[in-house]
């Protein structure tokens, strides 16, 4: 498999886009009309060739861009990558799950070899060529977790299990949806989903959390979440919101399509074997309306999600100031036609 | 399988470690190695005897330092039901079994300052796992053994090799007590306690540390609970529209699966959760064995844990 890595920007000049190929496979995460909560996990098991979930981690033609946005705003804030020291036994066992995946589904791209705890990493599309010892930091040029993260497109968080719940004890997040790692770092699972709305009065986070606690090695397991983004950057984090959130004023009529943006996060977890932590990947993909509508059933079902979509969510994502006008941009593209069950295009 | 995803093993070794105590090496089939497993980690270990398969769990002991072998432990239960015995007299080295992917109930508490680790007879193989990883990342511990007499040698010798005078022995032929009373004070504060053994140690050791005032946070423990044995009872399942016979020396669990119903397990022991299941009418009385449900949830009389747990009366009702 050969991929075209583009060269965007994620933020200033925003050049950011999809492909058509890229479109195609967008996860878009509405299999119906409507949307609201739910413990919508499901085992993360290979899909269709071509599609995010064909490989357990997704490389794309926004790799290049992607690892080079992220490597700017460590430059300007370092706080974004954080581990405590008990977790540098799951940092190490990410590494391994990230070199191991990414080698065997893009042998172009990655190559991993190793010689008992001596491994070479290759990595040719950012030109890097690593020999180190693994379970010695000292020979890697960052730590573990820093080191790998910052060549895995998606967002990454280590949790420590313990005292029957997880605790957000590590991180990567460079490209969060309005949170923010330096103040949930060692929260646990329903302290750091204290901010979410109405999930709580449906028991979503105790069904969720015990589910996870007994999650099992070599048995990894996905969800899809979403929101929407104004421009397509990726640093929507709250230290940085004096950048971002008065961009959700600038929507016209005349701009949605190009502004506007689904973002959806495909979110995998997967049990870690020497620490018993689990990874929590939350990989990204924007789309804006322009490219969304391509796709006629796309574009009816989400001018129809965005329309029913309770107040309180739309409030907590952060859509309120944009979403009339996003709907009434979309309603041109809704001829009222019945939609089919699933999330594929017709 | 319910239990996740399975690896077939061969018995490289068998090792008489003490009176009762059969240690087993077990290697990957196809010769590759073995996941890596944090210390406290069991596996099921899934036995053919027959029609039957027994399944029962057993602590990792370790991994070998080239992946290609685990050991796990096990005593000989007196009048076992199936499994114990089954793996002292019917497992030969060469055989084939298949076990689970590991998975741990019982971690170590790692931001904690301080470990004690604290074993009973065959309570020491989480315990053994737990030494080495604390050793491995230089933290804090102490290691408190409690046995018979000095027929434990091979634990007892491995583990002075390994771990020095951080172990304390203490041999009951020599009337040396394991005391909490006498092991508990002066530890930093922060200081995290696990212990493994005979149910009544392990009811002193923590009733012992919540008497000296430990937060119950950092008391923890792992009982290697079987099902217990009752009377029998029938069991109907409402969704599946199945009706079965759960025989006294059954637990529902088995009694399911013989009956060629797959529900959810995992530790097949009362700790994990992932066999609760919803109670729909009660002919009887629910005699609850787990350590999972709340006492709220027990006398709400709503959820009953499939592994261990049974009806004192004529039958149960499931929402399955
Ligand atoms: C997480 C976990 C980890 C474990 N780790 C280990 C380990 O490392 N090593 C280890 O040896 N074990 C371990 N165990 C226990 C192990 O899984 C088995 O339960 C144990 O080996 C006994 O199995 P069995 O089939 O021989 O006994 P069972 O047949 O299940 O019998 C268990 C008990 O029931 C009683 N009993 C049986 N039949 C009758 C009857 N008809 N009437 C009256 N009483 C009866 C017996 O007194 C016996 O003690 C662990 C258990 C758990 C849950
Ligand atoms: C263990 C891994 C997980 C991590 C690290 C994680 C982390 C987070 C974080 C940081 C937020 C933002 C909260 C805020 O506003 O500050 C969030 C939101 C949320 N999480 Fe999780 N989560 C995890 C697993 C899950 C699971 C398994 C579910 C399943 C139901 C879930 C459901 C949600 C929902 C519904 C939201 C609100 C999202 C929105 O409306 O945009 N999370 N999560
Ligand atoms: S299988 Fe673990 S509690 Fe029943």
């Amino acid at each position: 498999m050969t991929v075209h890595f583009k060269q965007e920007t994620f933020r200033d000049d925003y050049t950011y886009s999809n492909s058509p190929e890229a479109i195609r496979r967008f996860p878009f995460p509405f299999d119906k009309d409507e949307y609201m909560y739910s413990v919508n996990i499901e085992q993360h098991m290979p899909g269709p060739a071509k599609s995010p979930f064909e490989f357990p981690i997704d490389i794309d033609e926004h790799y290049v861009s992607e690892m080079r946005d992220r490597a700017i705003t460590l430059a300007q804030d370092p706080k974004r990558c954080q581990s405590l020291p008990h977790m540098i036994t799951a940092e190490w066992d990410l590494v391994e799950l990230l070199m191991e995946s990414m080698a065997k589904h893009y042998p172009e791209l990655f190559t991993l070899t190793q010689d008992g705890d001596r491994w070479r990493w290759i990595n040719r599309p950012l030109d890097i060529d690593q020999t180190f010892t693994f379970g010695d930091a000292s020979t890697l040029p960052y730590p573990p977790m820093e080191y790998i993260t910052r060549q895995c497109q998606g967002d990454f968080a280590l949790l420590d299990q313990r005292l029957d719940n997880l605790w957000m004890d590590a991180g990567m997040i460079t490209s969060q949806a309005d949170w923010s790692l330096d103040f949930d770092i060692g929260m646990n699972f329903l302290e750091w989903h204290a901010p979410v709305p109405l999930a709580k009065d449906m028991a979503i986070f105790e069904r969720a959390l015990k589910f996870l606690l007994n999650l099992q090695q070599g048995r990894p397991v996905r969800r899809l979440n979403w929101t929407m983004t104004i421009n397509p950057r990726l640093d929507t984090s709250p230290e940085n919101y004096d950048k971002w959130g008065a961009d959700r004023a600038t929507v016209t009529p005349e701009n949605v399509g190009r502004k506007v943006h689904l973002r959806v996060e495909l979110q995998a977890m997967w049990r870690l074997p020497r620490s018993n932590a689990i990874v929590f990947s939350i990989r990204g993909y924007l789309i804006n309306m322009d490219e969304l509508v391509t796709v006629p059933k796309w574009a009816r079902r989400f001018h129809r999600v965005l329309r029913e979509l309770r107040p309180e969510l739309a409030e907590y994502k952060g859509l309120t100031r944009y979403r009339q006008t996003t709907i009434d941009w979309l309603a041109k593209h809704d001829d009222g036609a019945p939609t089919s069950p699933g999330f594929q295009p017709d | 399988m319910s239990g996740g995803v399975e690896i077939a093993v061969v018995v490289a070794e068998i090792e008489q470690a003490a009176r009762n105590v059969k240690r087993f090496r077990f290697a990957a089939k196809d010769g590759g190695s073995l996941p890596h497993f944090a210390a406290g980690s069991h596996v099921v270990v899934l036995m053919r005897d027959g029609e039957r398969t027994i399944r029962n769990a057993y602590s990792l002991i370790d991994r070998a330092e080239d992946g290609s072998s685990y050991r796990i432990g096990v005593l000989r239960t007196p009048n076992s039901r199936g499994g114990s015995k089954f793996m002292h007299e019917r497992v030969s080295v060469g055989d084939e079994l298949r076990i689970t992917m590991p998975v741990n109930l019982f971690p170590l508490f790692h931001p904690g300052r301080k470990h004690l680790l604290i074993a009973g007879g065959i309570g020491v193989t989480p315990i053994y796992a737990m030494a080495d990883e604390l050793q491995r990342r230089g933290a804090l511990y102490e290691i408190h053994y409690a046995v018979r007499d000095e027929a434990h040698g091979a634990f007892i010798d491995e583990m002075r090799a390994r771990h020095g005078d951080r172990l304390k022995l203490y041999r009951r032929d020599l009337e040396e007590i394991l005391a909490v009373d006498q092991i508990l004070p002066g530890q930093p504060l922060g200081t995290h306690l696990y212990v493994c053994g005979p149910e009544g140690m392990i009811e002193a050791v923590l009733e012992g540390g919540l008497e000296a005032g430990w937060p119950k946070e950092h008391l923890h423990a792992e009982r290697f609970q079987t099902p217990p044995t009752g009377e029998p009872f029938a069991l109907r399942l409402a969704k599946a529209g199945l009706t079965c016979e759960v025989r006294g020396d059954q637990s529902m669990l088995e009694a399911l699966e013989e009956a060629g119903f797959d529900p959810p397990s995992l530790c097949r022991g009362g700790a994990c959760g992932q066999c609760a299941v919803d109670v729909l009418e009660a002919d009887g009385e629910l005699i609850h064995n787990d350590h999972y449900l709340s006492a709220a949830e027990r006398a709400s009389g709503e959820k009953i844990m499939l592994c261990v747990s049974r009806l004192k009366g004529r039958e149960l009702v499931l929402d399955l």
